[in-house]
């Protein structure tokens, strides 16, 4: 409600100060017949940002400090002699119940007297604040603007301004990925900092044991992320044995033998695979791929188990095919065609062709291709949530359940936010594991396909 | 003349190596032959997995649309209804007063035991059923058929002492055994059901006590955990369309304000070489990464509420950032440079060069790459995990802030549930509606791009 409010006053207030800059500027042009330096519109504009930043500031201010101003004010509510009786909890929960007074939802159980005082006295309080701030707010914006409209001339360069203030908006939103990317090294790096402070990082690294003690108490349990580690390669390892050989060959074929006609029609096909979400291939490797796996082991004489590295890695491997066989073909679209001719020139057929010149002259950039599609594998959560089988033990058989980085992470931190124990922390530090792994296979990969395009450009 | 006749010797001697060549070029076409056969091999087998991958969901899901009713009379009886008469209006002086007096009422409605009515119903729809116990019974309609009726009831008191022909829905367990969904030759102790219940829905399907209708349900209901058989989508769609509802409002706007910045207007500086270099690694970090951000940052933090739409949405609009932005900086670099010039050349400054000619043009690249990122942010489920929307919610949000479920967690939620033979269907029908939500969007990109692209 209050939001709305808000919103509808900001909105009054933009379209008054930006219909004032306008037909000032109107006026300016008609009356004297001066030449203008900027349009109506950006005088509209100019008005408009000098209303709405003061408004906004105060605004914001208020969203940043009101919530502890109410708070301070609802404590100095509480009588003095209660206040000394109650501990931190018991003071939330008296806050609690007055703000849920001065609400006026009401609470369960008697409410006592000074409770109906604090209620209502919070409740005018919080009224006259608000009611305060958005005054004080469009007094601000309205001083702004009475300056920008002193300030409209027929010399003023008011486009100047305005395209100003747009190239800094342009690089404030630019700078967002900057913020994600530190937001993301900031919490992994201080949690996990914690994490540590619980569990020596040596026991965590190359621990072999994971068993962490989800209860709680003084025993915490064991932390070792090589079981984890394993089953996240053994996986990885079995999804690039699916998805390499098909992604590759497919690439071959689309971008040097396919009519066009065939290439697209297939191409698209292939690509839904890229767009179906992972949850849907967890699904398929759980009820489909999996039973299907173990009966096949049981006909030939192989204990396969219906959830485990074999399952999971190999429907991965499919959902990793289009992945491989797009950047491929890109990458063999770049290898130059003097060199194709060259090869054909001297005899070759055309597969002699491919498999000794093209495939050779776009190695670096299919390795590179190879390191992204494994950067993706590893990072990957509900396949091997769903079908892996969360068993994290130490061991080498891929027809057995594992269990991954990923699948640890999902399992500690479900739910669970209040991250004092190591055991919801150490998602934190597998988080941190798994970042720096993924973050240095990519920064390679890209690196190498950059060097790869440089050569051919 | 003489140097064109070779001698016998030498014509021996190219005969052989022609021979040899020959040879080899043979080999040298089957391995080609072979090559071909591999690369249209890979195809096959990557279409295979596309076209199994469907079928297998498809195949799974299709019966979870069918569900059974059973159709009873059901007669309100004042015996088993022993309630006063629900006050009216006009017995009190105000609002207030008629409020509270139909709320008590609404309670002594509630205490009743709703379920003997459903069981009297239900056993004079077989009267054959005549020793078989109130539970044996009541384990054919689903647990909330009761909760049906009494709102029947509450909505017009004056039903007391009528006969209604209702429907209501089948439980789980019976619409497996229906349905064949559990093997009908398994022993008694492994079926859920009890032998007379399961003889009495074999009598009820043949007399046409239960038939089969569309399961509307899946769409209209909300997830429930007590009757699973009328468990839906309703809530789960919701929270995803609010989540979506989120990331076009925030990525779309500043994905393409930096693309603009960085193509257009970025100086060649180490900041920029910076952002950019951030923006590509972004791309390739693992979605779960995402999800630990969200819930040590959005939640821990800055304390917004658990598993709401607002966290997931924030949380999948920094995930489909870096897609747009860079989908957007190859729609802008793509622009004839002779558009630039043209509008230079007119005078224009740059930012209305960029804003009044270089964007329009780049509009079908930039929606279609808002509808793929959209697309791909509406499958994403780790990140979702991590900021608590695994829990179990049976409403439907009315705001950001509510707990909510979405499509693809509650997907996740139901292959979990203990009731295979009856979830695993309705999991599959989920990855339908999802799947089909999905197809939507991208057939819409596809449309889209090819209808102004053609304008333009």
């Amino acid at each position: 409600m209050n939001a709305l409010i808000v919103a509808g006053v900001l909105l009054v207030l933009l379209g008054v100060s930006y219909q004032t800059g306008w037909s000032k500027s109107r006026n300016l042009a008609t009356a004297n017949g001066v030449k203008v330096h900027s349009r109506p519109q950006y005088h509209g504009s100019y008005s408009a940002i000098w209303t709405m930043i003061p408004a906004l500031v105060i605004l914001l201010l208020w969203a940043w400090f009101g919530g502890g101003i109410a708070r301070d004010y609802a404590v100095s509510q509480i009588p003095q002699d209660t206040l000394l009786a109650l501990d931190q909890a018991g003071l939330n929960n008296a806050l609690n119940r007055i703000n849920a007074l001065a609400s006026g939802y009401g609470v369960a159980g008697d409410v006592a007297p000074w409770e109906q005082a604090a209620g209502s006295a919070v409740r005018s309080f919080n009224f006259l604040t608000f009611a305060g701030m958005l005054v004080l707010a469009v007094v601000a914006g309205g001083a702004g603007l009475v300056y920008a409209r002193s300030r409209i001339t027929a010399r003023l360069r008011a486009r100047n301004t305005v395209e100003r203030v747009i190239s800094l908006l342009l690089l404030a939103c630019s700078g967002v990925a900057i913020l994600t990317t530190v937001g993301i090294v900031a919490s992994l790096v201080t949690e996990a900092f914690r994490f540590f402070t619980f569990i020596n990082p040596i026991d965590f690294f190359f621990g072999t044991v994971w068993a962490p003690n989800n209860a709680g108490g003084a025993n915490h349990g064991q932390y070792g992320l090589l079981p984890l580690l394993t089953g996240t390669l053994m996986i990885t390892a079995i999804a690039m044995l699916v998805a390499v050989p098909v992604g590759l060959m497919a690439a071959i074929y689309l971008s040097q033998y396919a009519p066009r006609g065939f290439r697209a029609v297939v191409k698209p096909f292939i690509e839904i695979l890229a767009g179906i979400p992972t949850i849907v291939f967890g699904f398929f490797a759980l009820v489909t791929v999996g039973p299907f796996l173990r009966d096949f082991g049981n006909a030939i004489g192989l204990n396969i188990n219906a959830t485990s590295a074999l399952t999971a890695g190999i429907v991965m491997g499919i959902m990793i095919i289009p992945f491989v066989s797009s950047l491929s073909d890109d990458i063999l679209n770049q290898v130059p065609r003097s060199l194709r001719d060259g090869a054909y020139g001297l005899g070759a057929t055309q597969s002699e062709t491919i498999r000794n010149v093209l495939l050779p002259a776009a190695l670096p950039g299919i390795v590179g291709a190879f390191l992204l599609a494994v950067s993706r594998a590893v990072g990957e959560t509900m396949i091997v949530v769903l079908a892996a089988g969360n068993s994290p033990i130490l061991r080498g058989n891929p027809f057995e359940p594992v269990s991954t980085i990923t699948v640890s992470i999902v399992n500690q931190l479900t739910g669970d936010t209040d991250f004092t124990g190591p055991q919801s922390l150490v998602g934190f530090a597998l988080g941190l594991t798994l970042f720096v792994v993924t973050l240095c296979l990519n920064i390679f990969a890209l690196y190498i396909v950059r060097r790869f395009r440089e050569q051919y450009e | 003349m003489a140097t064109d006749i070779a001698s016998p010797a030498s014509r021996s001697a190219s005969s052989e190596r022609t021979r040899a060549i020959r040879a080899g070029l043979v080999r040298r076409h089957a391995t080609e032959q072979i090559f071909r056969g591999l690369g249209i091999a890979a195809i096959a087998v990557a279409l295979g997995f596309v076209a199994i991958l469907f079928i297998d969901v498809f195949r799974k899901g299709i019966p979870a649309f069918v569900q059974s009713n059973v159709h009873l009379s059901v007669f309100f009886d004042p015996e088993l209804i022993d309630v006063d008469p629900a006050p009216a209006r006009d017995q009190f002086p105000s609002d207030a007063e008629y409020t509270a007096a139909s709320l008590k009422w609404q309670r002594s409605v509630a205490l009743l035991n709703w379920n003997t009515i459903v069981e009297a119903s239900l056993r004079k729809a077989a009267p054959e059923a005549g020793d078989m116990t109130a539970r044996e019974i009541l384990s054919i309609p689903e647990t909330d058929a009761r909760h049906e009726i009494r709102e029947m009831f509450v909505a017009n008191p004056s039903l007391l002492g009528q006969t209604v022909d209702v429907d209501v829905l089948a439980s789980a367990n019976a619409q497996n055994w229906i349905k064949g969904n559990i093997d009908r030759s398994l022993g008694d102790k492994q079926q859920q059901l009890s032998a007379p219940a399961r003889a009495l829905i074999d009598t009820f399907v043949e007399n046409g006590t239960i038939s089969n209708g569309f399961a509307w349900s899946i769409l209209t209901n909300v997830d429930s955990r007590s009757a699973p058989a009328s468990a839906g989508l309703l809530g789960a769609f919701v929270g995803t369309l609010w989540m979506m509802l989120i990331v076009v409002v925030l990525a779309v706007p500043i994905g393409v304000a930096a693309a603009i910045y960085l193509e257009e207007f970025a100086p060649k500086s180490r900041l920029t070489d910076l952002i950019e270099v951030n923006i590509n690694n972004l791309a390739a970090v693992p979605s779960i990464v995402f999800g630990l951000l969200g819930a040590a940052v959005f939640i821990n933090w800055f304390h917004l509420p658990i598993s709401a739409p607002l966290v997931g949405g924030l949380v999948l609009t920094l995930l489909t950032l870096p897609t747009i932005i860079i989908a957007t900086r190859g729609a802008l670099l793509g622009v004839s440079p002779a558009l630039r010039q043209a509008a230079l050349g007119m005078g224009a400054s740059k930012t209305q060069m960029v804003f009044h000619h270089v964007l329009p043009v780049t509009f079908p690249s930039i929606l279609t790459a808002t509808i793929l990122g959209v697309a791909h942010a509406l499958g994403e489920t780790a990140p979702l995990l991590l900021i608590g929307m695994k829990a179990f919610v049976a409403s439907v949000p009315a705001t950001p802030l509510d707990q909510a479920a979405a499509l693809p967690v509650q997907i996740y939620l139901w292959q979990g549930n203990e009731n295979r033979n009856f979830f695993e269907p309705r999991t599959a029908a989920a990855i339908m509606v999802l799947l089909g939500v999905m197809i939507l969007l991208n057939g819409a990109a596809i449309y889209l791009r090819s209808r102004l692209e053609k304008r333009a």
